[in-house]
């Protein structure tokens, strides 16, 4: 068994709405293995979208230590936390969140200023993602010029271009009608059996959680 | 950092509608701060600058205007025998005693007269004041009732012209040239033989001496000669120092008036620039939590909403001075109040009164712009990426 990439030791998540308390997650553990496909599935307000934000380090646990890409993330300041999520962390979102002044070249750069590229080796590089994406003919398009299916794939291309260790996909075809959502999942599976990379998918599209190596079924902050 | 730039450009742009009614509200206030600057320095040119540094002018002792000061002929002749006085190419000093009056006259389109400066001199004056000139006809003949008027009274009461005639004391006088004075107040009077003058008026005395010095440091050397001499009891000014204190009070009182008004504006313009920031951010909630998911850091986020409201400023800076540009085309009367005799002045623009209004407007989006980008800095990021996007 590989080191594991991404270890969530005895987390609970609570969130403070006014007098009551919304409890997310109880004494999670959970632990991802280098290279490894997961789904994760459940309802709608079961907490998934926590699990990936307490990875990336968006969100911090109200007990217990996450660990991810090397660091205990839990416990890292705001301005590090930053930085390793550029050179570490890759999002997915359901509804893409391209820039919409923005071309799809100029999308999939945005993650590559935050590294010390010059402008010729950031292009290069999106140049790069885009082919794995199969959008070279699409580079200088808007989003508003591309179908959905395309537009989650300039979000993928984006996601994967500064070649981070994790990648997190929320929903990620959750926007999309069923043809398209086949392609990005076999997008993502080549990400993953090609690259090597560790994905981390949030979905509740049982065709898509098959493409995943593991599913997690999630209920009420406890594995099923 | 193009990148973001780019960005920064395009959200402006595609704004459309909100975007030009913010930059014209702000480019509005600065355009008012840019005229009041313009009209400062309009009267400035118009009232200090009329006054060369090689000039000195004699008054009585005691008076402060032209108008109220008095120089007999022998004090007069005396001043012209002293030494150190720049001389003409006749070797004749260059120290002319004048005659100024005031008449009535009606301006084009109004019912009630104007009083009008009519200066009685010599035709050495030209070369006294250089920067007055004939723009067209001739200058008086000596021992002649002809007259040259300046532009801007050629313009706003004799419209005739040159061949116009008018009434000065108990004489009738005609338009033989006109003359233009690089915007100085010259360019408001009627300047005529002395003599003539005198005997119209039946007057003995001058009312004031300007002579010119050979150089402006020469200034000193003169005054004593002056004030030592018992015969004379006369106040020796630099001409520049006449003129600015006649224009202290109206340009600090022009002044004061338009920067209250722009301050009050600016107040507005600051809420709208910041109303529109707030907005801009309000609607790219999740852009920015998708950009804090990526990895940019909170003053990157501060960074680029500061950006796009600077660039709101310097899009209404440069609309403002547009606007100054076309303004200095525009010519305003106003009372001397220490002659009550009529002053046009045109507003004027200076590379200085430019960078001011360019620094003002840079400012004030500046400070409308910071509230909202520190909101966006500090929206919490796994909110933020909730929020229903565009
Ligand atoms: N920032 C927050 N503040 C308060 N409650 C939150 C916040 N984020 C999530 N929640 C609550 O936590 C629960 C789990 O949310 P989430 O992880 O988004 O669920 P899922 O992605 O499985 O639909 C929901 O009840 C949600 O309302
Ligand atoms: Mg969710």
């Amino acid at each position: 068994m590989n080191q594991p990439v991404v270890e969530f030791q005895r987390v609970s998540k609570s969130y403070v709405r006014g007098e009551q308390e919304i409890s997310v997650l109880k004494d999670f553990s959970l632990s991802i293995p280098q290279g490894q496909f997961l789904a994760i599935m459940g309802p709608s307000g079961s907490g998934k979208t926590t699990i990936l934000n307490l990875v990336a380090g968006l969100d911090r646990p109200t007990q217990g230590t996450i660990h991810a890409a090397g660091i205990a993330v839990s416990q890292q300041g705001e301005t590090d936390l930053a930085r390793w999520r550029a050179r570490h962390i890759g999002f997915v979102f359901q509804f893409y969140n391209l820039i919409p002044v923005l071309t799809a070249a100029e999308n999939v750069e945005l993650p590559l200023l935050l590294s010390k590229l010059a402008r010729r080796e950031r292009f290069k590089h999106v140049q790069a993602a885009l082919g794995l994406v199969g959008l070279s003919d699409r580079i200088h398009h808007y989003p508003r010029q591309l179908s959905g299916g395309q537009e989650q794939r300039v979000g993928i291309a984006r996601a994967i271009v500064s070649d981070p260790t994790i990648l997190l996909a929320d929903e990620p075809t959750g926007n999309l009608d069923r043809t398209a959502a086949q392609a990005i999942m076999a997008l993502l599976t080549r990400l993953h059996q090609e690259l090597n990379k560790t994905i981390l998918m949030v979905t509740h599209d049982p065709h898509a959680a098959d493409y995943a190596q593991e599913i997690l079924h999630f209920d009420k902050g406890k594995v099923r | 950092m193009k990148l973001l730039l780019a960005y920064s450009v395009r959200n402006v742009w595609v704004r459309g509608s909100t975007t030009a009614l913010t930059i014209g509200g702000l480019a509005l206030v600065s355009l008012i701060l840019l005229a009041v600057l313009m009209l400062g320095n309009g009267l400035n040119r118009a009232l200090i600058e009329s006054g060369s540094p090689d000039n000195v002018l004699l008054l009585r002792k005691g008076a402060t205007t032209e108008i109220a000061s008095g120089i007999y002929r022998d004090q007069a002749h005396v001043v012209r025998s002293l030494a150190g006085i720049a001389q003409t190419s006749g070797r004749k000093p260059l120290a002319i005693p004048e005659l100024v009056v005031l008449i009535s006259l009606t301006k084009n389109g109004a019912d009630t007269p104007a009083n009008v400066v009519v200066r009685g001199t010599q035709p050495e004056a030209f070369m006294l004041r250089p920067q007055v000139r004939l723009i067209a006809g001739r200058a008086w003949q000596q021992g002649t009732t002809e007259v040259v008027i300046g532009e801007q009274i050629a313009k706003r009461f004799l419209l005739g012209g040159i061949g116009s005639h008018l009434r000065v004391g108990k004489r009738e006088w005609h338009v033989v040239g006109i003359a233009e004075a690089q915007g100085t107040a010259f360019e408001s009077e009627i300047w005529g033989d002395v003599d003539q003058l005198m005997a119209s008026y039946g007057r003995d005395s001058y009312s004031s001496l300007t002579l010119r010095l050979p150089a402006p440091s020469a200034f000193q050397p003169i005054e004593d000669a002056i004030g030592s001499d018992t015969r004379l009891l006369l106040q020796v000014k630099r001409e520049r120092d006449y003129y600015r204190e006649k224009s202290v009070t109206m340009a600090t009182f022009i002044r004061l008036l338009g920067f209250t008004f722009t301050l009050i504006f600016a107040f507005g313009a600051i809420l709208g620039g910041t109303m529109t920031m707030y907005g801009a951010v309000a609607s790219r909630t999740r852009e920015i939590g998708m950009l804090r998911a990526l990895g940019f850091l909170p003053r990157q986020i501060l960074a680029v909403f500061l950006v796009e409201s600077l660039m709101l400023g310097a899009l209404a800076s440069l609309l403002a001075i547009g606007g100054g540009t076309a303004l200095q085309f525009v010519t305003l009367s106003t009372m001397n109040f220490s002659t009550f005799s009529e002053l046009a002045f045109r507003l004027t623009l200076t590379p200085v009164s430019v960078l001011i209004t360019m620094g003002f407007t840079l400012g004030i989006s500046m400070v409308g712009g910071i509230p909202p980008a520190i909101w966006a800095a500090r929206l919490p990021v796994t909110a933020a990426l909730h929020t229903p996007g565009r």
